[in-house]
């Protein structure tokens, strides 16, 4: 995003941010936008988590070979891996792939499909009525599905442990009980909001913007997939200097 | 009424629009015509405010709507109703839903109120009773009446249409005529057609401006075109043999 581009974006967000013309309209655009990120991706998220977990015991038990390292470790460094980075970043990736493209396409072609303009010649704020609830639900809702990829990605370790052998099961609850500092949920949740708001804006920026047809609206969600995943990452390391 | 005065606009140098001026009255069907890239939906977009022209005046009953401000806007746009070229239908609602989205936004009334209206405008544009059809499940010319019937359900007071033909057989193209011209005679809208159909031109062309490249080239009724010795409208309007063949007769 060069410096023109980001300059619209602060634009259209000061735009989305305007007064609703009628908030009960918006609630139920938020409510049906929440469905769509929020449940709409569990399924996918529990999938994932719990994969990375299981890998994530089997990977750090491969690597922690020495007779010096209790096994209890493992459970530990898969609990603040889980919880710091891989239930926030790897959640976001994947969320900014299916909702991010989701949401530059649907905009796109509501821009070359003159929907948006109909929507501003009523009289209605297009960026604040199509951006705003898509943005909500994604400050909402990312985080409790991160939330859920922790937990599912400690039970993942939990499983993969006791089916492998690589740890006994009470030598991994010993190690996710040992330590726990809850301060690293915060900076995980305080990614997942950032990464939420991510995943929704920028894709909502790249098809808003859309100029031409079918084309250029495949182009954009390219886009919009290529950007977001290029922010959250920047965006991670920057919360993570920030807060640790 | 709408006046405009001396629009001017230009795209990245290209000056598409130069100079425009006109008055469009209410209760007639008024016409911008034009071969492609004249400019005529540039200047339906600037006077409905979809583009900012470089300079001039759009005057909505004596009101300028080119320095207003977002909220002030807001206000005049209330009072217009659009028909897009390819009806722009909301494609995730159903007819019903796409005809009482501005009542939603905009009025206070009773579900049953509004619901009346739909039903009412649907019985208008003669769709009664495919309220819950969604866009994809309708023809093109089903499309732009349910088009008419959003543009019209908030009772505006100035219609826009961009290209109401395009795409359509000529049969349903008199159609949309005949409903646009209904309209506005009925409700005394101020009905500004952006179009190169010359059926329309002809059929319903009360006022109609002429447009070639970017500048106002002529200005009269349908009854006058045909009288015309303006090189740059004959060649336009009467391109095709069987105009040719008709302007004979007049």
């Amino acid at each position: 995003m060069n410096f023109t581009n980001f300059g619209r974006y602060i634009l259209l967000l000061k735009s989305v941010f305007r007064r609703p013309e009628k908030l009960k309209i918006y609630l139920k655009e938020i409510a049906k936008q929440m469905d769509y990120v929020g449940v709409g991706s569990l399924g996918l998220i529990a999938i994932i988590s719990t994969f990375i977990g299981a890998v994530m015991t089997l990977q750090i038990a491969f690597q922690l070979v020495s007779d010096f390292i209790p096994k209890t470790i493992i459970g530990s460094v898969n609990r603040d891996s889980s919880i710091l980075e891989l239930s926030p970043t790897i959640s976001a990736i994947v969320l900014a792939g299916k909702i991010g493209s989701a949401i530059s396409s649907e905009i796109g072609s509501m821009r070359v499909t003159e929907q948006i303009d109909a929507l501003e010649i009523m009289g209605i704020n297009a960026p604040g009525y199509l951006i705003l609830p898509k943005i909500i639900s994604g400050i909402t809702m990312v985080p409790m599905l991160v939330i859920i990829s922790m937990f599912l990605s400690i039970t993942g370790g939990y499983i993969g442990g006791s089916v492998s052998g690589a740890v006994t099961p009470a030598e991994y609850i010993q190690g996710i009980t040992t330590d726990f500092n809850p301060y690293t949920i915060t900076v995980a949740l305080v990614k997942a909001f950032v990464f939420g708001f991510i995943i929704t804006s920028v894709p909502a920026y790249e098809g808003f913007y859309v100029r031409g047809g079918a084309l250029e609206v495949s182009q954009a969600s390219t886009r919009a997939v290529v950007i977001s995943c290029i922010s959250i990452l920047a965006c991670d390391y920057i919360v993570t200097q920030l807060l640790l | 009424m709408i006046e405009i005065k001396d629009i001017y606009k230009s795209f990245s140098g290209n000056e598409v629009l130069k100079g425009i001026s006109g008055k469009f009255e209410e209760g007639v069907t008024n016409l911008i015509i034009g071969g492609s890239g004249s400019g005529k939906t540039t200047l339906l977009k600037c006077m409905v405010g979809l583009h900012q022209p470089d300079s001039g005046s759009v005057l909505y009953d004596g009101r300028d709507f080119t320095p207003m401000t977002y909220e002030q806007r807001i206000e005049v746009r209330k009072e217009i109703g659009m028909l897009f070229q390819g009806s722009a239908l909301f494609d995730s609602m159903t007819v019903e839903e796409n005809i009482m989205f501005p009542l939603n936004m905009f009025t206070d009334q009773s579900r049953k109120e509004k619901l009346e209206r739909v039903d009412f405008c649907l019985e208008r544009v003669n769709l009664a009773g495919k309220n819950k059809l969604f866009p994809a499940e309708l023809s093109g010319g089903m499309k732009k009446r349910v088009g008419i019937a959003r543009a019209i359900s908030m009772n505006p007071k100035y219609l826009f249409c961009d290209e109401p033909n395009s795409g359509l057989d000529p049969k349903t193209s008199i159609v949309i005529d005949e409903l646009i011209k209904e309209i506005t005679e009925e409700y005394k809208t101020t009905t500004i057609v952006v179009t190169h159909d010359m059926n329309s031109v002809m059929g319903i062309g009360d006022y109609i401006l002429f447009l070639h490249e970017g500048k106002k080239f002529w200005e009269g009724s349908n009854k006058e075109i045909a009288h015309t010795d303006i090189q740059e409208l004959n060649d336009f309007v009467f391109a095709s043999r069987f105009m040719k063949a008709a302007k004979d007769k007049f």
